[in-house]
């Protein structure tokens, strides 16, 4: 199997405190792969360094092991971080849209990246992708902040889009939204994945089981059992998987 | 059981003030409340009382000159006939400093500003910020000093025509005057945007400096412009330094090498002369004094007026 994305006998911490250990994953390309397990068991701090976004975090430390995109450590002193967060997009837990106007929010990063075409058909195309340009296409110029928390998410995913990544990566994108607004955005999954390897961190079971190929459950810093989603839900490896599936804890 | 109750009787006994169950007038408490209402009342009466003084003698002023002359003159010559009461001149003097001060100010404090938010070291920070506090502590009339002593002789080495009281020297000095305040507010303005939105910026694989001035700046605009407004209404007040560096020659001119007579200039000018009380000359002093709190007093309102305006958009 070709592999987009990986983590090798990855140990990260906090300061001295270990909080992902000895973790490894591979991913392959046009899949989306969740990543579930308790709060605090280290999903964001590992999706993170995907593409090094921890790097503003002064405490954080790569213990060991590597993260790999495609050929390039990820980590190795020869690679621009900003390189690979040009490849590697990322959607947060709670929408954050620039403060400027709709098409400003989906250029602003093109731009600064020396985009060369066309911007009317790159800031359609994007939102088109991202099932908002009917909603929003008469308002291009109006402020991203006033649209509603679903439309701001989905906004925030255009703007992931229009970078043209080769990954994107998504922490609870929808736990800051009602239904509706989830279900739109897991139907755009499913839509986004024959382009771009998605990994979603999601705390919502029935989410990961429907948007996802292969899941990943994670334990206090450790990978318990990774496989394929259908594998996991009805007849996961490990006793403390199916505990937590079961909802049995965390 | 009828121990326990009593055992709680005098409990209760033992934390009731007094004996007595009638209700009673406190009267320490009432001298303490109506001490601090007058504390919070005096900073009102004062302000009244300045306004009405401000309103009544230039009110006596403008009986005498016109406030149209006054505003639209181009000539002012309070002291010496024929009198002329032109305002402009001192305007003039006023904007071209403050004006000045602005351009050195504005980018320096701005750019310290970012600096001191996005790339120092806590280390560096707990260094630069409170020697930029120490800036805002020096004396005004320290600052005057350096102007002529220092700012003007180096003026002079660049610019021969340069005069020994020139608005360029007050304008600079005023500057740094100004710095601190601007670079403050930029500071807590830039600081105060989300960590999400810079996450937002590095995500699309921007630079530090590209989320700087892309991003945090565009989002803290509106507070920055408003230090703007504060430290530009800072400057058009300010007065020893200015006085002592611009001269107090009223001039209607941009050259910023000759001298120059701001507004607030003037008022210590007259007010520090021998100039008797009840004269016209006397009262244009509140004359000036009225048009420049109108100045301040409208840009402060612009500053509230764009804060709120474009109040925090996040949260
Ligand atoms: N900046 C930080 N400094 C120190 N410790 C941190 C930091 N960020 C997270 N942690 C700790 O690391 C552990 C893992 O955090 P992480 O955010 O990766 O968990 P998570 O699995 O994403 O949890 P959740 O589901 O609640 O988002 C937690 O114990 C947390 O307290
Ligand atoms: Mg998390």
């Amino acid at each position: 199997m070709d592999i987009v994305i990986a983590a090798k006998n990855l140990t990260l911490a906090y300061g001295d405190k270990n909080i992902v250990k000895n973790v490894s994953l591979a991913v392959g390309p046009r899949t989306v792969t969740a990543l579930i397990g308790p709060s605090g068991c280290g999903k964001s701090t590992l999706l993170r360094t995907f593409n090094r976004m921890n790097d503003f975090v002064p405490s954080f430390r790569l213990v060991s092991g590597e993260i790999n995109y495609r050929d390039l450590n990820v980590y190795s002193e020869k690679v621009d971080p900003v390189y690979i967060r040009r490849r590697v997009g990322m959607v947060f837990q709670k929408p954050n849209p620039f403060p400027s106007s709709i098409a400003k929010n989906i250029t602003w990063g093109p731009s600064i990246n020396g985009f060369t075409g066309d911007y009317d058909q790159l800031v359609e195309s994007s939102l088109r992708r991202a099932a908002l340009w009917d909603e929003v296409k008469d308002k291009l110029n109006s402020s991203g902040l006033a649209l509603s928390g679903g439309q701001q998410q989905r906004l925030c995913i255009a703007r992931a889009i229009a970078m043209d990544p080769d990954v994107i990566l998504m922490d609870e994108p929808c736990s800051a939204l009602d239904p509706a607004s989830t279900a739109r955005i897991e139907d755009l999954m499913t839509d986004l994945r024959d382009r771009y390897t998605i990994l979603i961190v999601t705390h919502n079971m029935q989410q990961a089981a429907r948007v996802s190929e292969n899941t990943a459950f994670m334990f206090q810093g450790e990978m318990v059992e990774y496989s394929n989603t259908k594998q996991i839900f009805n007849a996961p490896k490990q006793r403390l998987t199916e505990d937590y599936i079961m909802g049995r804890f965390g | 059981m009828s121990t326990t109750t009593a055992i709680a009787n005098s409990d209760m006994s033992a934390i009731t003030r007094t004996g007595d169950a009638r209700l009673k007038i406190r009267w320490h408490e009432l001298a303490v409340v109506r001490w601090l209402q007058i504390c919070a009342w005096i900073s009102v009466a004062t302000t009244i009382a300045i306004v009405a003084i401000l309103v009544l003698e230039s009110s006596a002023f403008f009986a005498v000159v016109p406030v149209w002359n006054f505003l639209t003159g181009t000539n002012w010559s309070p002291l010496i006939d024929p009198r002329s009461f032109g305002v402009l001149p001192l305007i003039t003097g006023t904007l071209v400093v403050s004006l000045g001060a602005s351009l050195i100010a504005v980018p320096i404090g701005l750019g310290s500003a970012i600096y001191l938010a996005e790339y120092a070291s806590p280390t560096t920070r707990r260094f630069i910020k409170p020697t930029i506090e120490l800036l805002a502590g020096i004396p005004s009339v320290v600052f005057g000093y350096f102007a002529v002593t220092t700012v003007t002789p180096f003026l002079q080495a660049i610019f021969p025509s340069t005069e020994v009281f020139n608005a360029a020297s007050a304008a600079i000095v005023l500057g740094f005057m100004v710095l601190p305040m601007i670079t403050s507010l930029c500071d807590d303005a830039i600081r105060a945007a989300p960590r999400t939105l810079r996450e937002g910026g590095f995500a699309l694989a921007a630079t530090k400096a590209e989320v700087s001035i892309g991003i945090l700046i565009p989002a803290s605009m509106s507070a920055i412009m408003a230090s703007f407004i504060l430290g530009f209404s800072r400057a058009i007040g300010e007065t020893m330094a200015v006085a002592l560096a611009a001269g107090s020659t009223p001039n209607m001119s941009l050259n910023p090498l000759i001298s120059m007579q701001t507004m607030t200039g003037y008022i210590v000018q007259v007010a520090m002369g021998d100039v008797p009380h009840g004269t016209i000359e006397y009262q244009s002093i509140f004359a000036v004094a009225a048009a420049l709190f109108v100045m301040t007093l409208i840009l402060n309102l612009l500053s509230q007026f764009i804060v709120r305006r474009f109040a925090r958009q996040w949260e």
